[in-house]
């Protein structure tokens, strides 16, 4: 594979941040098909525009996912990807590896493909990027034998679950996010790799309100850690925080002078629910009225935490804005216990049951959350079992066309316009 | 023994899965899991978490590019070899941290990443900027209205003194995504960089039959522009799809159905920018971003309209929101007719909703500010 010239990519090897150009360079030097990475690439910076033509269709035999297909339009000029497929592999819970297990990778992607990774994809996985067809076998052969491991989702099938980094190094976390994210992705591998369902799903576990891993805007199942009781509080450590002994917000803010700490600016008039305030010098937190936002707790991390009886709220149907617009996802379980325990059974039997309901009905390349809309959440409500509960909305509908049933009403929906045109005339 | 082609279903393995995590968390990490009492940030990028059983372990962030080679991996292999025991881990945002568990570690550690040019810049903690997630743009997607990689390079270059320091109000999330696919949680960032066509499909009628079904681009149409037309190749008819350009918005999505629409062009593509999403339901709700700059140029290799823009959006941000204010929350106390004032962003009709829902955004109460707007 020949060098390519490269003059607009090259200006983009200086300045601070790391470059992917210097990187790819560094690289083609061991991997010459590297150049044509490049070639291509500068050629797209030349005309503006991708060289990757649309789809194909190749995978390992009995996946449907895990590898997406992709072919060079200019194919003559950098031969080198003119088959240039990504491979997904399911990356462990919260990204910790060790660097005997990455180099391990490394070596096979380096004799199986070009080199070229993503550390990670959005979606959580590592991204094996550009590999011919006829390497797609023997890698995905050397991925389990050897390494033990697997590829992740891709098409219409659960995608890769990911979690935030939760109990492993975060005091906030209302529940073990990596266990419940590593049970759930195995307990559903054959719904990761074999695609049976109307589009794309996803599960996210983030620890706490905070949402490090975006579960209420990009997860059909968000499942998000929280308290039933109350906020711990150590006063000694408040007391530290108003004597500006300990630093706002973990240190967060000490690039800046901000002013002296002051907890009723900083905190007490910023909580959304106004239930904070002090006695003397000992902070109250009036916790039935408490959202658990997080706000006081991530100012005062070593006076506040969450309160000891912890689960999680489950919200269902967030998405990005293709096609009907960008959706949250909306609650429907205030708090659920999640638990290795049981195998975190309540979550298994509330997802399976979406899935009996959306299998059925949903429509092709319709997410969960089009779904709900297109029904009405009553429906999918009653679709879930559930008890209808003012958590679930923002505020009551502000118009009257409500869809009573005719149980519902008094004497039913048949009546005899004749007795009535006997009492009134037309 | 390898792959077989002759046997391939011979000693096959499949439904593994991920590894355990377990397996790789650093001994510090195991031994306190569930046990961290509280943390600090003890100089931009650098964490220190403090279990209940007095251990301490110090994280030490770096961002990196995303995109990198096995080469990179290996040189974060090393370093995670000299100093971490061998663990690493990386972010949700693309970046990498080293831990170790005790803090005379921390500075040879950052001394090590220090000499290694710019490939592990310390930072993305606190009140700053952090890491780009983004997407893959021309390096591997066939959609892209802008590329990612190059995009994310200048904006992080240009921001970068805000990477390495914690100076803002709180901290802003910014992220790209190439096309409005939007391959990541983009419309709920402090600032979207989002690519976008604005020219409607080509029918490639020569191709159509081969590669499309027809039902399936007309269904994908979500404001129903794409409808069935006939057209002659080599003086035969075909069956095939027309697009009704009026009603047209650009999403895409025909395309992503059917290979023969194309849509991709060097003068019709380019970026938007939306500001004030959030997704951390801290103080107020999750927000969607706001489109406010409804289009720049792919201007390569380095896209200045869009650095600039960033940055006078941020320097705005910076110099009038108050301590934690996101940008979101910033945009809605000023009111977003002094957002734009304030931001030096001219208001255009683009910015104003006519898709579903749109009577959401419209204003309905005597409440404004006298802005330059009104004239």
């Amino acid at each position: 594979m020949a060098k390519h010239e490269t003059p607009l990519l090259d200006q983009l090897e200086g300045g601070p941040w790391p470059s992917f150009v210097s990187d790819l360079k560094a690289q083609a030097e061991t991997k010459p098909e590297v150049w044509d990475i490049l070639g291509q690439l500068e050629l797209s910076y030349k005309d503006r525009i991708t060289h990757w033509k649309h789809g194909g269709i190749v995978g390992v035999f009995g996946y449907g996912g895990g590898i997406v297909g992709r072919y060079s339009d200019v194919p003559e000029q950098f031969p080198g990807v003119e088959h240039f497929h990504t491979i997904r592999v399911a990356q462990p819970a919260s990204k910790y590896y060790s660097t005997e297990n990455l180099r391990k990778l490394c070596d096979l992607w380096e004799k199986h493909g070009s080199g070229v990774t993503n550390m990670h994809g959005s979606t959580g996985d590592i991204i094996l990027l550009g590999t011919r067809t006829e390497n797609l076998e023997p890698f995905f052969w050397d991925l389990t034998h050897e390494m033990g491991q697997d590829l992740g989702g891709s098409g219409s099938n659960l995608r890769s679950p990911a979690c935030c980094l939760g109990l492993s190094r975060c005091e906030w976390s209302c529940y073990d996010t990596q266990d419940a994210c590593y049970h759930l992705t195995l307990h559903y591998q054959d719904e990761i790799h074999r695609p049976a369902f109307p589009y794309k799903f996803k599960f996210k576990f983030s620890g706490c309100a905070n949402d490090c891993v975006a579960a209420i805007a990009r997860a059909d199942v968000s499942v998000i850690g929280t308290w039933k009781d109350k906020i711990r509080i150590d006063q000694a450590a408040v007391k530290e925080y108003i004597a500006g002994n300990y630093p706002s917000n973990g240190g967060s803010h000490a690039g800046r002078d901000w002013g002296p700490f002051d907890i009723k600016k900083e905190v007490l008039d910023l909580c959304p629910t106004e239930c904070m305030w002090m006695e003397g010098d000992e902070l109250k937190i009036d916790d039935a009225e408490c959202t658990r936002c997080m706000h006081c707790i991530n100012v005062m991390p070593r006076a506040l935490r969450p309160g000891a009886e912890q689960g999680a709220t489950i919200l269902v149907g967030a998405k990005a804005p293709i096609l009907e617009g960008a959706q949250m996802s909306t609650l429907m379980v205030p708090f659920m216990k999640v638990s290795k325990d049981n195998e975190y059974e309540e979550l298994i039997d509330f997802i399976e049951k979406i899935w009996d309901w959306w299998m059925e009905v949903g429509k092709n390349r319709e997410r969960v959350g089009e779904s709900m809309q297109r029904v009405g959440l009553p429906t999918f409500i009653k679709v879930m079992d559930l008890e209808p509960i003012p958590q679930m909305i923002k505020e009551p509908r502000c118009n009257p066309y409500v869809f009573w049933a005719e149980e519902e009403v008094e004497g039913g929906f048949e009546r005899d316009i004749d007795e009535f045109r006997a009492r009134h005339a037309a | 023994m390898g792959y077989n082609p002759d046997k391939p279903m011979e000693g096959r393995i499949t439904d593994l899965g991920p590894p355990h995590y377990e397996q790789f968390l650093p001994p510090v990490i195991k031994e306190n899991k569930g046990k961290w009492l509280w943390h600090e940030i003890t100089q931009p990028g650098v964490l220190m978490h403090k279990s209940e059983t007095g251990d301490e372990v110090y994280t030490v962030r770096c961002g990196s590019a995303r995109l990198m080679t096995v080469n990179h991996i290996r040189e974060i292999c090393d370093i995670a070899d000299a100093h971490c025991d061998g663990y690493l881990r990386f972010t949700t945002r693309n970046n990498i941290e080293f831990m170790v568990d005790s803090k005379d570690k921390v500075q040879p550690l950052l001394d090590d990443l220090a000499s290694r040019g710019n490939k592990f810049p310390v930072g993305g903690t606190g009140a700053g900027i952090t890491n780009i997630v983004h997407t893959q743009g021309w390096i591997h997607c066939h959609t892209p209205a802008t590329d990612a990689s190059g995009p994310v390079k200048v904006v992080m270059d240009d921001l970068f003194e805000y990477f390495t320091s914690m100076a803002l109000p709180a901290q802003v999330r910014i992220a790209l995504a190439c096309c409005l696919n939007m391959c990541g949680a983009v419309h709920a960032s402090d600032i979207a960089i989002l690519g976008i066509h604005r020219k409607p499909p080509m029918i490639d009628h020569k191709r159509i039959t081969g590669v499309c079904e027809l039902p399936l681009a007309i269904a994908s149409c979500p404001l129903g522009a794409v409808k069935p037309a006939k057209a002659e190749v080599d003086g035969k008819e075909i069956k095939t799809v027309k697009v009704t350009v009026e009603r047209c918005m650009f999403c895409g999505n025909c395309y992503t159905m059917c290979p023969a629409m194309p849509m991709a062009d060097p003068e019709g593509d380019g970026i938007a920018i939306l500001v004030g999403g959030k997704v951390s339901n801290a103080k107020s709700a999750p927000k969607f971003s706001k489109l406010v700059i409804p289009f720049l140029p792919n201007n390569t290799p380095k896209w200045p309209e869009t650095v600039e823009a960033i940055r006078k959006i941020l320097e705005a941000y910076a110099k009038d929101a108050k301590k934690y204010e996101r940008v979101g929350e910033w945009a809605e106390r000023i009111g977003w007719e002094s957002f734009f004032e304030k931001c030096d962003i001219p208001f255009t009709e683009k910015s104003i909703d006519d898709y579903r829902l749109a009577y959401d955004t419209w204003r309905t109460t005597t409440q404004f500010k006298f802005t330059s707007h009104v004239k």
